[in-house]
């Protein structure tokens, strides 16, 4: 399976997706955001980080990258697109996935573990996930998901949300939510679901040794599915 | 503008200073030249009031590769890795803008290190601040937090410890202490020296603003009332660019353009520029109108003295422009020769065609002040006598609570939650452990890395303090499994001016040069920061030590959480039971006098090295080294991380039960090991003749004290972590 992640100016969980990618059997590639084409791949990640230092808008900018365009082509054909944390900011920034992030309902960067309820397994990333909860690691200033009435019906029609944020049986409410976001809203699909933006890094799950191994559990299972 | 005398006091020279640059230059400098001697003859720059006891650290050693003098220090980790590591202050800044201030100071730090070629790979920090009820003290702590957070988040660089504490002697001069540990093969390591004759040199990164001009100066000077009026001498960070500059150096580092880099931090392109000649034995020359500058008109002057952040000076090999001038316009980041190497041993500035400065470099450097200053030598205050009656109706859980929700004890949650942890995938240790750890990327290597200082105890007897602060990062390496290698310091104090607290610094300074003598631990790079005081009176004084050590396989590695029911706890060092100056003693009794505990240095490096032995043998589940609050308080935090309880039972020895749980002798950590490898362990202990008590069995969820008085851990965890967030949403 081929991958590519994409580095922005200010990307900084690039390397670390990298390196996850690869421990789970994905042949990954590295693309800068000044190229115009992407390399062949089954999935594009968009990573974590920074990217234009936040100004503007958190992903505003990067949005607006070269390389955008083929990804955001590459996404309208089907191909499978993931947003992880600014990655997901950059999502929604391109209409690829509904909504906005606002700032975290605390004003606070926070940076901890959670626990994440699988909504939908229908679709490439979570089928064959045999948990229903996932515990992952969240790093982030603006998370807090937001979307109007309207799109909320819509998102909720099409069974679009991805993952809420709950506690560790799987409970989703308002004490489990760390940044405010509607819903619990932890990570979200385009409506027919190959591109899915979420606030959690999954790249930091992948080692007992680090902050847990469900990110392991999720990779393991994505390229499965690819296959 | 004719320079005078009064001129050169406004710019913070003494005037026999001002006399001798007359004398040196044999004549008046002008005014870029006199902002430039005032730059480098501060004490910030020049270290004029503590050269001379510097001198006097050990800085060599098997693993050193280098010591002070450098941007940061460097230690071989072996199979050609190499950590590049220091700590900085950022001071005087963040009390007048704490956000600001605090990212800058992360930044610089940074800058310090990827400047030697390596790429940071954790950070740290040590922030003081004022006493909690103090006005101001709420929103520096948040503007600290802010903007430690906001620059080291930004760089995609996890913070992985710190250390947090309150005393009402920062309340008008807090305390901003940066560290950072990066990682370089040792084969690739920049230098400062520039070498060679016409080589350019190269300008990279932001542009030149107006913003932190005299910031060096301001850090070498007391605060008043006119403080506020300071505020434009802070400089203002970008993060962003600072980690595309990272990218950018490392990406250029890797072939081999460079001579020499250094980064333009306090003094800015001054002290860079003048630096690299110095230690070259060369002159350089440039021309002011290349530099990149962000406003319209910036006489030389101005140029000079700017302390805009995330810029760097380069000296390059011939013909390596072009290939250099494409990587930084692939980062967007400016670009520019600006002047060359030269053979006159001086700095020759030019703008417009007219030479604006010629300033011999030895006149800066080796020729800048060094005071021999006047100090006091501190008594050893007299012990207190505990009358039995002040502690008789103490109730042992009651004093546990108190101690766990005292601000410099209770969890700091609320301040690492806020810094990214995580990012970069190999923290293994997150913060709120005895230190952070890091696994050196793609091996089985790791770097254990703390900050830690003692201010009361340097207070009540400076010399023991500074052998104490030395030791306790020593314990706080092994904790965890590392072998200590170095330490970086950041030595914070009053007015150098003030025979008091002159002789605090002298004191300590010999104090943490014994102790790292003795425990192989040496100095290897580190800052000092004086005038932090307010009119005339000054903080306590607080050498802040960063220690770093190797694990080397990172499977090793040891947490304090208590791991399993049945396991049994020891206190490894004997508890004499010394009260004085402990947070007991302090808070509970309110006695604020008598010496700090007595340090020995003998009983700390065998007790230290006999616990790794303990460590390497497999034989440790937990361990926590014994500080602030004694023996209970470490074992009620080794609970609270565990989620286990304990049934503590006092040894039978001739002092109180009170003074066995609350005394802060040195030397000791409390372990946790398996019941059926007593025998093992004892037998190591006693070979080495290291004195041991058996404080207790784990059990589920409570804490017993002799059977009888007991506690819940949900209970005492609510202690220990409500207070700041609680303190922070009042």
């Amino acid at each position: 399976m081929k991958s590519s992640v994409i580095t922005f100016p200010g990307s900084n969980c690039d390397r670390d997706m990298d390196v996850a990618l690869k421990k789970f059997g994905f042949k990954n590639k590295m693309v800068w955001h000044a190229d115009a084409e992407l390399p062949k791949s089954d999935l594009v990640v968009l990573p974590g980080g920074f990217s234009y230092g936040d100004y503007l808008r958190c992903g505003s900018m990067a949005s607006k990258s070269k390389i955008m365009q083929s990804v955001i082509n590459f996404a309208n054909s089907g191909g499978m697109v993931m947003g992880v944390c600014n990655g997901f900011q950059i999502l929604v920034e391109t209409g690829l996935v509904p909504g906005v992030l606002l700032r975290n309902k605390y004003l606070e960067f926070i940076c901890k573990n959670v626990f994440v309820k699988i909504n939908d397994k229908k679709n490439k990333y979570f089928k064959n996930v045999d948990n229903e909860v996932l515990e992952f690691h969240i790093a982030h200033n603006e998370g807090n998901y937001f979307c109007t009435q309207d799109q909320l019906k819509e998102i909720e029609d099409n069974n679009q949300i991805a993952i809420n944020y709950c506690d560790e049986n799987g409970k989703i409410e308002d004490q489990f939510n760390p940044n405010g976001s509607i819903k619990n809203i932890a990570g979200i699909f385009n409506k027919e679901k190959n591109v899915l933006g979420m606030m959690p890094h999954p790249e930091r799950m992948i080692d007992t040794s680090l902050s847990g191994e469900d990110g392991s559990l999720f990779f393991k299972n994505l390229i499965n599915n690819l296959k | 503008m004719i320079v005078n005398e009064r001129i050169a006091v406004d710019h913070g020279l003494k005037k026999d200073e001002y006399a001798k640059i007359c004398e040196l230059l044999k004549r008046t400098p002008n005014i870029t030249e006199l902002g430039i001697f005032s730059a480098m003859w501060n004490e910030h720059c020049s270290y004029k009031s503590s050269r001379l006891h510097l001198k006097k650290l050990p800085t060599k050693g098997k693993k050193v590769i280098q010591g002070p003098g450098e941007n940061a220090g460097v230690i071989d980790i072996e199979d050609n890795d190499a950590i590049v590591f220091k700590i900085e202050s950022h001071n005087h800044p963040s009390f007048i803008e704490p956000y600001q201030g605090a990212a800058t100071g992360v930044g610089g730090i940074m800058r310090d290190v990827f400047t030697m070629g390596a790429r940071p790979i954790a950070n740290l920090n040590s922030i003081h601040f004022g006493s909690p009820q103090h006005k101001k003290t709420k929103n520096l702590l948040r503007g600290v937090v802010h903007g430690i957070g906001g620059y080291g988040n930004c760089m995609g660089v996890p913070t992985i410890a710190g250390q947090t504490s309150f005393d009402s002697s920062y309340n008008g001069n807090i305390l901003v202490n940066a560290m950072t540990l990066g990682l370089v093969k040792k084969d690739k390591i920049f230098y400062s020296k520039a070498a060679g004759l016409n080589k350019p040199v190269i300008y990279v990164g932001s542009k030149t603003g107006r913003d932190g001009i005299h910031g060096a100066s301001m850090a070498s000077a007391s605060f008043d009332e006119k403080i506020e009026e300071k505020k434009p001498t802070v400089q203002v960070g970008d993060p962003f660019t600072e980690k595309l500059l990272l990218e950018a150096c490392l990406e250029l580092m890797a072939g081999d353009s460079i001579i020499a880099i250094q980064d333009m931090g306090a003094a800015g392109l001054t002290s860079s520029s003048i630096e690299m000649a110095s230690k070259g034995n060369l002159g350089i020359e440039i021309n002011l109108n290349k530099v990149p500058c962000r406003e319209g008109k910036m006489t030389p002057y101005e140029i000079m003295l700017s302390e805009s952040q995330e810029r760097m000076l380069i000296v390059l090999e011939n013909g390596k422009e072009d290939h250099a001038k494409k990587i930084f316009d692939k980062w967007n980041l400016d670009f520019a020769v600006i002047g060359k190497t030269t053979k006159s041993k001086k700095i020759e500035l030019y703008f417009n065609d007219e030479k604006v400065a010629d300033i011999p470099v030895n006149t800066l450097v080796e020729n800048s002040p060094m005071y021999d200053r006047k100090w006091k030598k501190a008594k050893l205050p007299k012990k207190n006598k505990i009358k039995k009656e002040d502690i008789k109706h103490l109730k042992i859980i009651d004093v546990l609570k108190k101690i766990l929700t005292n601000p410099n004890v209770c969890s700091k949650e609320w301040i690492w939650q806020q810094y990214d942890h995580t990012v970069m995938g190999d923290t293994i240790q997150k913060p709120g452990g005895d230190a952070g750890v890091v696994r050196v990327h793609g091996t089985d290597k790791a770097v254990a890395a703390s900050v830690d200082s003692s201010a009361i105890y340097c207070w009540a007897h400076p010399l023991t303090g500074g052998k104490q602060v030395v030791c306790e990062s020593f314990r706080n390496l092994i904790s965890v499994g590392a072998k200590p290698i170095a330490i970086t310091n950041c030595l914070n104090f009053g007015s150098p001016e003030n025979e008091e607290n002159m002789g605090e610094f002298v004191e300590c300074v010999q104090g943490i040069g014994e102790a790292s003598d003795y425990l192989k631990f040496p100095v290897v790079s580190g800052n000092v920061s004086f005038y932090n005081q307010t009119k005339d009176q000054g903080i306590k004084p607080t050498p802040a030590i960063g220690g770093v050590g190797l694990i080397k396989d990172y499977k090793n590695m040891i947490t304090m959480d208590f791991k399993e029911v049945d396991n049994l706890v020891l206190v490894i060092g004997k508890t004499e039971g010394h009260i004085d100056q402990s947070l007991f003693a302090r808070t509970i009794l309110d006695e604020k006098n008598g010496p700090p505990p007595e340090v020995n240095l003998f009983n700390e490096k065998n007790n230290g090295e006999t616990l790794l032995k303990l460590i390497d043998n497999k034989l440790i589940k937990s361990a926590h080294d014994v500080s602030l609050g004694g023996i209970i308080t470490a074992a009620a935090k080794m609970c609270i991380k565990g989620k286990k309880g304990i049934n503590i039972k006092k040894p039978k020895y001739l002092i109180n039960e009170i003074e066995y749980l609350f005394a802060e002798d040195q030397g000791r950590y409390i372990i946790e090991i398996n019941k059926k490898d007593f025998k093992k362990v004892a037998d190591i202990l006693n070979k080495n003749a290291v004195h041991f008590d058996e404080l207790g069995t784990i059990i589920e969820n409570e804490v017993y004290i002799n059977d009888k008085t007991k506690v819940t851990i949900d209970e005492l965890s609510t202690s220990n972590k409500s207070w700041l967030t609680n303190y922070m949403s009042k």
